[in-house]
């Protein structure tokens, strides 16, 4: 009883087999449905016939499952000679009966109808050709050849019949179809025939083609619902995958030195975290290049391998400056630590830098990625979609814990002007903005932390400079009028010394002239003393005087008393002697 | 095998007056055997022969599952299908062939 309800489980479940196209699995969750089949839609050009044979190339190749290719437009010969392009080994997977190709050709003119038929034709040669391989993959390429004149009703009822049979034989069936032209469009049958709908676009935006694929139905099973983008070369077809992973993320609490002593200071004395991405942005000429290297020359030199595309400057340009400012990077080069990716932007389009990116990426597993500028890439095609991309184009370095510095001709006056500089700021998780002071005729480097999530960063805006040695951040020289730089600086360095100067001189002065009344007071003092001191002694003396005069003319006067009292006595006695 | 081969070379005809060998009509039909309407188409052709081509044609009817080869080399789909080899240009009728009145105009026959 449980078995049977298991079995029905299983049943249930939409299984898949993968691909093995590039990037194509991951955002068809595990490839096309197994023993359906898968309808794709695109107008010509747009490698509806590449993604089909690289479908059975890649089975036939990587999951040992051969396939038949039924051709309605091209010849086999027409169509091996256009995938000799292309690195498929065609002719031997021919030679060696993994894969058959069989041409359908359609003469419409000659075509009459009386009364009424059907495909078996088609069928046998399917069958025969399925036999001949024991393929599990088969490839209509694409259908809307055959319908040319063909009763529409007919027509319907057989491409259902067919279907339905692919699914018996338990074959994986890609077919193929025109979108605005088509006969599975023009007669809805994408809608309730195929278990799963692709469609391919090749669109021309700003002069550059660009490809993109989506997957619009499959059923009973997720998948990714953008639009994706994707590049042919000789190597087939990429699908740039892309998804938000963002909740499969483990988040790093190792910090990574930005390189520079004094920027790692301004982040919390620690510097970056690892795998965030990381934003320099300004104008011109303000240093983002010199930044960028510093933090994969500090990488370098710890021996963590380190991808630099450069979309402005060619490797030896790079090398070239960076010495002139004392990094070296070439020994890097060299032990092949530190890899190169420069481009020219207008070569490629955004995806197929992305893509080629992503390529070395996963060859080269880099823990340190420099995109410089990300600005080139963006002179590109549509902002919302640059930002899609870049976005997902983020998440997926995140997803790999790579720490990424871009470098942007951003600034905060552009962001006013232009949304996506917004929007690539807003992905970020730190945001350093390098800018000019210009003041007084002259132009100096000022750099600050705007945002770092996840730590306590400075606030400030230093001045920095670019020596012979590096990049040295500058102390800090905040005035009540806000940062001083340059030659203002040092202006106001003088003035404060003469200031100061002064300030000390007019101290000591001060210090003297107390001094000075110091000595005065105290002279005063002594004289004042002098003055009192002589003064007590004069009022002393005449005090002095006074009480011998007053003593002495006492005793005079009591002298002349008694002298008067005796004479008067001996008057008695000598009354009659004359005096 | 199911090779359906009628011959009927008009020497051995009886109201033949005097003509060669060759026959004016040679007519291939594909069918596929089990399918309603290759036996419809089988069954259609007989008798616009014996009607209307009598002892004048070579009819091949050839089962596509029994000889898949002709039907590859012939670019057979559509099924069923006349091809009329002769008289030329070569044409093709698809269908049951049950619009008589259509594969007798194309084949110029009153």
């Amino acid at each position: 009883m449980t078995i049977s309800i298991k079995k029905t489980a299983s049943t249930i479940k939409l299984r898949k087999i993968p691909t093995g196209i590039s990037g194509f699995d991951e955002i068809t969750e595990g490839g096309l449905p197994k023993n359906r089949p898968t309808i794709v839609l695109g107008n010509t050009g747009c490698g509806k016939t590449v993604l089909s044979m690289e479908f059975l190339v890649k089975g036939a190749t990587l999951y040992d499952e051969p396939g038949v290719f039924i051709s309605f437009e091209e010849s086999k010969e027409e169509l091996l000679a256009n995938m000799q392009s292309l690195h498929f080994g065609l002719a031997s997977l021919i030679k060696k009966n993994k894969i058959y190709i069989e041409y359908l050709e359609i003469e419409k003119n000659q075509i009459i109808e009386a009364g009424s038929y059907d495909l078996e034709g088609l069928f046998v040669r399917l069958q025969n050709a399925i036999r001949y391989t024991g393929a599990k993959r088969v490839v209509l390429d694409s259908l809307d050849a055959l319908f040319y004149g063909l009763d529409i009703r007919i027509l319907r009822l057989e491409i259902k019949r067919l279907f339905k049979w692919l699914k018996e034989k338990k074959i994986t069936a890609l077919i193929t179809s025109e979108i605005d032209n088509g006969f599975i469009t023009k007669n809805g049958l994408e809608q309730y025939v195929a278990d799963c709908v692709i469609t391919l676009d090749n669109r021309v935006i700003n002069q550059t083609t660009t490809r993109r694929l989506r997957i619009i139905k499959m059923r009973g099973s997720g998948h990714g619902i953008n639009e994706y983008p994707f590049i042919i070369d000789e190597n087939g077809i990429s699908v740039l995958p892309l998804m938000s992973q963002l909740a499969n993320q483990n988040f790093s609490a190792t910090r990574i030195s930005s390189g520079i002593k004094d920027l790692d200071g301004m982040l919390d004395g620690k510097g970056f975290f690892e795998g965030s991405s990381i934003l320099v942005s300004g104008s011109a000429g303000t240093g983002k290049t010199s930044i960028a290297v510093s933090l994969i020359n500090s990488t370098c030199k710890k021996g963590i391998p380190g991808l630099y595309c450069a979309f402005e400057e060619s490797t030896s340009q790079i090398t070239r400056n960076m010495r002139s400012i004392g990094i070296n990077i070439e020994p890097f080069l060299k032990s092949g630590i530190l890899k190169f990716y420069s481009s020219r932007p207008t070569i490629q389009n955004l995806e197929l830098h992305l893509i080629s990116i992503q390529k070395i990426i996963q060859e080269f597993k880099p823990k340190i990625i420099v995109l410089d500028p990300i600005t080139n890439l963006m002179s590109e095609g549509i902002n919302s979609e640059i930002r899609q991309m870049l976005a997902n184009f983020v998440d997926f370095l995140k997803a790999l814990n790579v720490t990424t510095l871009f470098t942007a001709a951003i600034t905060l006056e552009s962001i006013k002007l232009n949304s996506t500089d917004e929007g690539i700021s807003a992905m970020m998780d730190t945001w350093i903005l390098v800018r000019d002071i210009e003041t007084n005729s002259e132009r100096n480097r000022g750099i600050y932390v705007l945002k770092s999530r996840g730590m306590s960063h400075s606030t400030q805006v230093r001045e920095f400079e670019i020596t012979n040695h590096g990049i040295v951040l500058l102390p800090i020289y905040l005035t009540p009028g806000g940062i001083l730089t340059g030659s203002a600086k040092l202006e106001h360095e003088l003035n404060e010394e003469r200031q100061d100067q002064l300030t000390r001189h007019g101290i000591t002065a001060e210090k003297s002239e107390i001094e000075r009344k110091r000595k005065i007071m105290e002279d005063s003092n002594a004289l004042l003393k002098a003055n009192f001191d002589s003064l007590a002694a004069e009022l002393n003396r005449n005090a002095l005087e006074k009480e011998i005069n007053e003593k002495a003319n006492r005793k005079n006067r009591d002298e002349i008393i008694n002298l008067r009292n005796k004479q008067r006595g001996s008057t008695e006695k000598t009354n009659g002697k004359p005096k | 095998m199911m090779q359906i081969q009628k011959k009927r070379p008009g020497d051995k005809d009886p109201g033949g007056n005097g003509k060669k060998d060759i026959p004016k009509y040679i007519l291939k039909l594909f069918v596929s055997g089990i399918l309603q309407n290759s036996v419809r188409a089988i069954k259609n052709i007989n008798e616009i022969c014996e009607q209307h081509l009598k002892g004048n044609y070579n009819l091949e009817i050839i089962d596509i599952y029994q000889q898949p080869d002709l039907a590859i080399g012939e670019q057979i789909i559509v099924i069923p299908v006349m091809i009329i080899k002769y008289p030329l240009p070569e044409r093709r009728i698809i269908g049951d062939l049950s619009d008589v009145k259509k594969v007798l105009e194309i084949l110029n026959c009153k």
